[in-house]
């Protein structure tokens, strides 16, 4: 059937600068650009072109530049370019339209309608260059009183404390399987989390045994509804468990990783035969109600002999506050929120873009309600779902989190280019492949050092925006909305975030 | 779930003055040598605020709570309705044992004042309530005057002692409420006011109280959102549109219901930093680390100097990096603590020994008669 | 010559000065000013392009900010000073026979302070000297936390007579000029990431020499002679570098 859809990039080379090198056909594993010995030049066939920019950015000449083809439909409000396109080519195959990464509709985000506070005056701001600017903080249950006795200034603790994952900067790297990623890709997020005093999370790939030793301790592993690679050992090399009940980028729907994607590196990892699809099941086939997943959480304790928090992740979707706060009594230390944006290797693109609610209203109605049940101590949130710099960070938190989890930020900080191809498997920057020869071109030194660049630069950024506010722990943010204002919002909106409008 | 708006209600903030003084072998004196020490201090003031609490005033009625409360509203009417609505509580859950109208001379110059009264009371704890303390109940029953009486608000609630405070300067609210005449105490803390926010308002002064404890506070906590929030699950409710609210509960909070002695309360309204606790033996790491862990909602951040007075004790503590002065000094059985030295010496030009405490170390001074042997 | 006196009871800050103020443009150079108790700024308001001097004594707690702005006049606390003292002072002498509080030498930028016991928090924060121009600040006992914050340029001798230890934290954060002795000893922990520690060389005692015999001279109920103290340990404190956040921005 002959296509109708128009490629979704233009290529243009400069042919005066181009030195027929032929780094750009090597660099493409698309197949995009191939060289022609007769007219000793390069051709490129734009139909294949994913625009991730890896030619453009390794032409040693500039010669080339991709930029999205413009649309060429007589212009449409309504049937936008990309509705009309992908119509099309369900009309020629019948399938579900895939994408990657991260929602990129226009809904609002909530992150750039919010200012920040300054102190001047009556409180003075403290400078982090000089004086000390605490980031650390907890994550896990806290008890409500405590019990202490002092026996001539010697003081005991009596009260029995939960267990709690102890960060140095309030920024954890987002789960991202060993399988969706590369083995190279995964362990620089590992070899960063470990040197930036954070932790990485496994996605539900489990973690390769010769990694466990050397970074478990800086390891959140999840158990998902595939249950791949779980045993007992995986469980307790790590610091904490993760119930992985839903994402954001596909709420209420499963993860598919191609056979193509199964190596026998991913296949040994995850337990199951190679070239097989791996499949994660929508629910926990053995959570159909919230008493189940209580029993799952006591299970995962038990079987950590309460060494370990146990956090669950869900997706923000309509009522998860009722939801969240049944996890809460159910026994969960942590709850991690994945909101609108969240990314994936792998989703429909009509779920990626239409399922979910926004992360930073997300957050605030999570929070608010936990605490107007008085349970607010006894979990810690994790928030997640396009947090794109420090500012982002800084506004969660007031909002009420305790911590942010980066998925695509870190994937950029290691090269990404947000092309959104990631579920071919054919990721030019060696991130989302299991193709050795694409794979090999991450180097996990440089890819690590990136990353930790990434939060040392943002906790610096988040240490000059507290003492601006005139706070030196983070604590002291958490929650306190006072330092926040709405720009640009409607009332409904304000109430839900719980913020005043600037100005008010 | 119910749309919650949200409140529009301002924090007011305030730079000030404080001072406070105690005798520890709980011999008597009258406000006249605090008033003239906080009117030392007059430019740190504005004149929007201005308050004294006393401990030891009301020997012949020690053993009943002594509630000051401050009906305001525009006229008389809405004063004595508030008045009349908040007796009928009063009488429903508590025993009335004697009360009268404050009294307070009218040559003073204050402005506005609103009805102030004081009733000696006794809980009447009635069913499931018995199982309470009386402190629980007390603190029960007061949140709910001060969120649910229009125009009415218990500014005071411990026994054999008072709050006194509004709006004018502090040596005017001293005279207003005659403390150099009528009161003998055995500790008087004062605080002045400056607020940046001009709609100041009687109950918006300090002292704050809850039960025994009062707190006058020189600063601004720049965490109130987050201490607010953390002390609202544990039933307190902030009305007073004052950051120093939130001091009064947590300390009300840790040291009345959780029973936490005072100086782990210092080492969590103003804890040591990371770097320190790093470098401390295993024991005492741990100790810290784990107050910091489960307590981090009530760490007091921004500047502050706080006098915080209790039965018995009077304790001064700042900030952890002594945004905020305080001096301490001593004189035989007298014990000061001021904003500025040149206070304390007005009243005893004299000192045996003066000095600047250590951001986050508390100062306590306690009746000899406590201590134990 | 009999010295000029004002009674400053009951008198506010203002009319306190307004006073001093007159004295001065009447020819006096010498001013007691008795029961002095919390009044502020004295000894600001007396700058005139003659650069005139005088010499004051004041007995009781002067207020905050004493001495701030000082255009090289000498004054003399017979008692304990509050916060401020000497706050962005150009010229001038300060004695205070006793203690002084917080922000003590504050962006000075000239003259010497004399203080024979303690003092507070961020002392010499900012201080800094120019050329010939370098003030001098020397205490008795010992100083409290962020002492010569981000300071620039001058001297500060803290002798700690009685030996009790120099337990101050950030000492010297964001130093890039001047120097701080120290008598005694300090852990690394104890200063900023930019101070470097090290011991004194003859240059040092030579400067410390000069200035702590003025400071005894000022002090003569101090037990010790200027031997006995020269010879004890001495640390000094100086910056690593000018710049010392110059990696910290990117692009």
């Amino acid at each position: 059937m002959k296509s109708f859809v128009f490629p979704e990039f233009q290529i243009t080379r400069d042919e005066e600068k181009c030195g027929q090198c032929r780094g750009c056909e090597r660099q493409c594993s698309f197949g995009t650009h191939t060289y022609d010995p007769v007219a000793d030049r390069l051709i490129s066939d734009e139909y294949k072109c994913a625009g991730c920019q890896r030619c453009v950015i390794f032409c040693p000449k500039n010669a080339i530049v991709v930029r999205p083809t413009p649309s060429f439909y007589r212009p449409n409000a309504s049937w936008s370019r990309e509705k009309l396109d992908d119509l099309k080519k369900q009309a020629e195959t019948g399938g579900v339209i895939l994408t990657g990464c991260g929602c990129d509709k226009p809904f609002r985000i909530y992150w750039d309608h919010i200012v920040l506070n300054a102190a001047q005056v009556t409180n003075p701001s403290i400078d982090p260059l000089r004086e000390p600017m605490e980031l650390r903080t907890f994550l896990g249950a806290k008890p409500d009183l405590m019990d202490i006795s002092v026996k001539e200034g010697d003081v005991e603790i009596k009260t029995k404390l939960s267990p709690n994952l102890m960060v140095q900067t309030p920024i954890l790297f987002s789960a991202m399987s060993y399988g969706a990623i590369s083995y190279n890709a995964f362990r620089s997020l590992a070899t960063a989390a470990c040197k930036s005093g954070t932790y990485f999370n496994t996605g539900e790939g489990g973690l390769p045994r010769e990694m466990r030793e050397e970074f478990g301790r800086c390891a959140i592993v999840q158990v998902a509804s595939g249950r791949f690679g779980i045993d007992a050992e995986y469980l307790n090399c790590a610091q904490a468990v993760e119930i992985k009940v839903g994402q954001g980028a596909k709420p209420g729907i499963g993860g598919h990783l191609p056979g193509e994607k199964v190596s026998l590196a991913v296949a040994e990892t995850r337990m199951i035969p190679a070239g097989t699809d791996a499949i994660s099941p929508a629910p926990h086939h053995d959570i159909y109600s919230i008493e189940d997943l209580s029993m799952l959480i006591y299970a995962l304790k038990e079987a950590t002999n309460y060494e370990k928090p146990i956090s669950v992740k869900i997706a923000a979707v309509h009522n998860f506050a009722a939801i969240a706060s049944g996890i809460v009594r159910a026994g969960a230390d942590i709850i991690a929120i994945d909101g609108l944006r969240g990314g994936t290797g792998a989703a429909p693109k009509v779920i990626r873009d239409n399922v979910g609610i926004p992360t930073e209203l997300a957050i605030s109605s999570l929070d608010r309600s936990l605490r107007s049940e008085g349970i607010r101590n006894r979990c810690s949130i994790i928030a997640a779902g396009g947090i794109r710099c420090s500012s982002d960070v800084i506004k969660a938190i007031a909002l009420g989190a305790d911590a942010v989890y980066i998925g695509s930020a870190a994937l950029i900080a290691m090269g990404c280019t947000l092309c959104q191809k990631c579920y071919t498997g054919k990721c030019n920057w060696g991130i989302c492949t299991q193709d050795p020869r694409l794979s090999g071109r991450l180097n996990v030194e440089i890819a690590s050092e990136r990353l930790s660049n990434l939060i040392s630069a943002w906790s610096h950024e988040i240490s000059e925006m507290l003492g601006g506010m005139g706070i030196n722990a983070l604590e002291s943010l958490r929650g306190n909305r006072d330092h926040l204002r709405g720009v640009g919002l409607y009332e409904w909106e304000l109430d839900v975030l719980g913020i005043k409008g600037a100005g008010e | 779930m119910p749309r919650i708006r949200r409140e529009l209600c301002n924090k007011e903030i305030c730079a000030c003055s404080i001072f406070g003084a105690m005798n520890r072998d709980a011999e008597r004196f009258t406000g006249a040598g605090v008033m003239k020490a906080i009117a030392n201090m007059h430019v740190r003031g504005n004149g929007l605020g201005g308050g004294f609490a006393a401990y030891g005033i009301y020997p012949e009625y020690k053993d009943y709570y002594a509630f000051h409360l401050m009906f305001t509203g525009h006229s008389i009417a809405d004063r004595i309705s508030a008045k009349k609505e908040l007796e009928a509580f009063l009488a429903l859950k508590f025993d009335v044992v004697y009360d009268e109208e404050i009294p307070h001379g009218d040559e003073a110059t204050v402005s506005d004042p609103p009805l102030v009264w004081r009733y000696f009371v006794l809980p009447k704890k009635q069913g499931e309530e018995s199982l309470l303390s009386d402190g629980d109940y007390i603190v029960g029953k007061i949140m709910w005057v001060n969120t649910r009486i229009e125009n009415a608000y218990v500014f005071s609630s411990g026994k054999n002692m008072g709050c006194f405070k509004g709006m004018g300067y502090p040596e005017e609210i001293g005279e207003y409420f005659m403390l150099d005449k009528l009161y003998r105490a055995y500790t008087w803390t004062v605080h002045g006011r400056f607020p940046t926010n001009t709609q100041a308002w009687w109950g918006g002064a300090h002292p704050f109280s809850l039960l025994d404890t009062t707190i006058v506070h020189n600063g601004e906590v720049s965490s109130y959102g987050t201490n607010r929030w953390y002390l609202e699950m544990y039933g307190y409710a902030c009305t007073l549109q004052t950051d120093t609210e939130v001091i009064a509960y947590a300390a009300d909070l840790l040291m009345r219901r959780q029973k936490l002695p005072i100086e782990i309360v210092a080492k969590i309204l103003a804890p040591p930093i990371w770097d320190a606790i790093d470098r401390m033996n295993e024991k005492e790491k741990k100790l810290f680390t784990t107050l910091r862990m489960v307590y981090a909602p009530l760490l007091m951040n921004g500047p502050f100097a706080i006098i915080i007075g209790q039965t018995g004790r009077m304790i001064g503590l700042t900030d952890r990096i002594r945004l905020r002065p305080i001096t301490a000094a001593t004189r035989g059985e007298m014990f000061y603590l001021s904003s500025e030295e040149a206070s304390i010496r007005l009243i005893s030009p004299e000192l045996d020994r003066v000095w600047t405490p250590n951001g986050g170390e508390p100062v306590i001074g306690e009746l000899n008669s406590m201590r134990k042997v | 010559m009999a010295r000029a006196v004002i009674d400053a009871t009951d008198l506010e800050t203002k009319e306190l000065n307004d006073r001093l103020r007159d004295l001065m443009h009447s020819g006096v150079k010498n001013v007691n000013i008795i029961n002095v108790c919390g009044q502020r700024y004295i000894g600001t308001r007396l700058y005139t392009p003659e650069r005139l001097k005088m010499d004051i004594e004041i007995s009781g707690t002067p207020g905050n900010d004493l001495a701030a702005f000082l255009y090289g006049h000498k004054i003399t606390v017979h008692g304990n000073a509050q916060d401020g003292v000497g706050n962005t002072m150009d010229a001038g002498e300060i004695i205070v026979e006793g203690r002084a509080g917080d922000v003590l030498g504050f962006s000075m930028r000239g003259g010497e302070i004399y203080v024979r016991d303690n003092c507070g928090y961020r002392m010499a924060l900012h201080m800094k000297e120019y050329e010939g121009k370098r003030p001098v600040l020397v205490v008795g006992g010992r100083a409290q936390d962020f002492l010569g914050e981000y300071m620039a340029g001058g001297i500060v001798i803290i002798l700690d007579l009685l030996g009790q230890t120099h337990q101050a934290n950030f000492i010297g954060t964001g130093m890039h000029g001047g120097v701080i002795y120290l008598r005694g000893s300090v852990e690394q922990s104890q200063v900023g990431g930019q101070v470097d520690i090290s011991p004194i060389d003859d240059a040092d005692r030579a400067v410390l020499d000069q200035y702590i015999s003025r400071f005894l001279e000022r002090f003569p109920e101090i037990g010790m002679s200027l031997e006995e103290i020269l010879n004890s340990q001495f640390a000094r404190l100086t910056p690593k570098s000018k710049r010392p956040y110059s990696n910290l921005y990117a692009y």
